[in-house]
């Protein structure tokens, strides 16, 4: 009896007081699509392939993203400019086969692949997920536009910006 | 099967089983006579898959057997690499590591407090819990890079140091949950019907469920005093105080008793943790195993040649075997890992505790009736990419 009287008397308007008071608070829901995800700097999405200032690509296809990749991702065929520069004839990476794991970009020697914001492409085509080198410097190509319109700091995390000397071009 | 039992099955498409399990229950009209839980519907292959890969690639594998718990997965992998080779960790790094699986400890227990609370019927609570789990999980973002499968963790250290303001994230976290698990408890603990679905049922002893094999909040539970963190402390364990939480009855109430208190364990030892954190190094200065920093590479030829070597041929440990096992958020997971002296992996084998506690099923179940099953797999805590690599 007594823990029945305890039950209603006690236990149960207990509880509701918790919900009744978030009832009233300040709801926490992210409201995507209507307002856009807030994302960490680290954040691993959609890579992009970096330039150098002048727009050279930075890539010189030495191929150790593709062994860090542990989803074997990465396709790409090398090609030597009549200077004797090597870059990427071909550079692929299949973003369905694609783990998120950051491995290429820890390995990259050269600052050239990197991990985005982008995380909103889809496709109703399968073929459409293989991201061409021309695809993936466009990325970085929209990633530069978008941070000089809006004046703020490079979209790439703040970390591997920390050995350069602030005279250093960036990218 | 008898006359007069019949044969039901559960799943695989159950929502109330966590994931595709299927379980075959023989039933006396309502009373389950044996439950016998069929695994193997989400069988991966991750085990036969990290054989082909360098032992850096095959810890991403490790993240998607428990994705509730990346952080304890990686790290049984981590340190069983790092007892075959003798590597040692950095204190920087040790700590991060136990601040951070003890963030996992309180996901993973939020997630299962959600869903087993939802499967009861106080769906109220699976709001609630995703709302504090969604802030673990931010601090999951800031350091890796990603909410779940976070990577995290390398053989000798972490992947990066800590962002900036990490401390702060931290403290956050530990302002706000003390107060959030007394509002779960509030909601729940002295709540009727609560108590009337949990209290005595999937019942187990004390000396059962140590001949079962079960591990963790399950063996707790039935008041066995058995937690690898206080019996073989690893990573700095032995540092930190706090209370292994116990039960006496082996229900599934003191099994939820158990796993609330041990989230305010775990805020307990992230604070102390977090106080102490030294300076110093985040991975191991052996070269052999872990490439230089970033800023090095770019700068050294000799660093760069390490790099190099590293990515490509990765670290050959010493021929022979190993087994470690730690304190998952879901019991003992142990990692069983033979080398053969080549960069890769020869066989690796994990315990995990999700599949060795869901087989005493039937001692849990036998006898109740078949809506008390509910209850009990929901407080037997599985995660199915766990039992079925
Ligand atoms: S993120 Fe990981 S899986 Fe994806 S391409 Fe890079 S290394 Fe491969
Ligand atoms: S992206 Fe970097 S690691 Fe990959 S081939 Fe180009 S330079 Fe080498």
């Amino acid at each position: 009896m007594w823990e029945m009287i305890k039950s209603i008397f006690f236990a149960i308007p207990r509880g509701l007081s918790v919900t009744f008071k978030y009832f009233l608070k300040k709801k926490v829901t992210v409201k995507y699509p209507d307002a856009p995800p807030v994302f960490e700097d680290r954040y691993r999405g959609l890579h992009y392939l970096t330039r150098y200032p002048d727009g050279k690509e930075r890539c010189v296809c030495c191929g150790l993203c593709a062994v860090a990749c542990p989803a074997d991702a990465i396709y790409m065929e090398p090609a030597e400019t009549e200077k004797g520069e090597r870059y990427a004839k071909v550079f692929e990476i299949n973003e369905l086969r694609c783990i998120f794991c950051g491995y290429c970009e820890e390995a990259c020697p050269e600052e050239a692949i990197f991990l985005g914001h982008e995380f909103e492409f889809s496709s109703g085509d399968r073929g459409d997920f293989i991201y061409t080198k021309e695809m993936l410097l466009a990325n970085f190509d929209k990633i530069e536009k978008d941070r000089v319109a809006k004046n703020i700091k490079p979209f790439i995390r703040q970390e591997k910006y920390q050995f350069k000397k602030p005279a250093d071009p960036i990218h | 099967m008898g006359d007069k039992t019949m044969i039901l099955n559960i799943g695989p498409q159950h929502p109330a089983t966590h994931g595709v399990l299927r379980i075959q229950i023989e039933l006396d009209g309502e009373v389950i006579v044996n439950a016998k839980p069929i695994v193997g519907y989400l069988h991966t292959g991750i085990e036969k898959t990290m054989e082909s890969k360098t032992y850096t690639q095959a810890l991403t594998m490790t993240d998607r057997m428990d994705y509730l718990a990346p952080m304890s997965n990686n790290l049984v992998y981590v340190m069983a690499v790092e007892k075959l080779m003798q590597v040692d960790v950095p204190l920087r790094a040790q700590y991060l590591r136990v601040i951070l699986t003890e963030l996992t400890r309180i996901n993973s227990h939020l997630v299962w407090l959600g869903t087993h609370a939802t499967d009861i019927g106080a769906m109220t609570l699976f709001l609630y819990c995703f709302r504090e789990r969604e802030k673990i999980l931010k601090i999951y973002e800031f350091v890796s890079g990603v909410r779940m499968m976070s990577s995290y963790f390398r053989v000798g250290g972490l992947a990066k140091d800590v962002p900036v303001g990490f401390d702060k994230r931290i403290k956050e976290i530990l302002d706000i949950m003390p107060n959030k698990i007394n509002e779960y408890e509030d909601l729940l603990t002295e709540n009727r019907i609560w108590k009337n679905r949990t209290v005595g049922v999937g019942k187990i002893s004390g000396e059962e469920a140590i001949k079962s094999g079960l591990s963790g909040p399950l063996l707790r539970g039935s008041g066995v005093n058995w937690d690898i963190r206080k019996a073989n402390p690893y990573s700095c364990y032995d540092h930190f105080e706090f209370d292994v939480p116990l039960g006496k009855n082996g229900d599934t109430y003191d099994r939820y008793k158990c796993r609330i208190e041990e989230m305010r364990q775990s805020l307990r030892i992230i604070r102390q943790a977090l106080e102490g954190l030294p300076e110093g190094p985040y991975i191991t200065e052996d070269r052999k195993i872990a490439p230089p920093p970033k800023e090095e590479v770019l700068k050294g030829m000799e660093q760069l040649i390490h790099h190099f070597k590293i990515w490509v041929d990765g670290f050959c440990p010493p021929e022979g075997d190993v087994y470690h096992s730690i304190e998952s958020p879901k019991g003992e997971i142990g990692c069983y890992l033979v080398s053969d002296g080549t960069k890769r992996p020869y066989r690796v084998h994990f315990r995990p505790p999700s599949f060795v506690n869901i087989s005493a099923l039937n001692k849990l179940a036998k006898g109740r009736m078949i809506s008390d099953l509910i209850a009990i797999i929901g407080s037997v805590d599985i995660v199915l990419g766990e039992i079925d690599r």
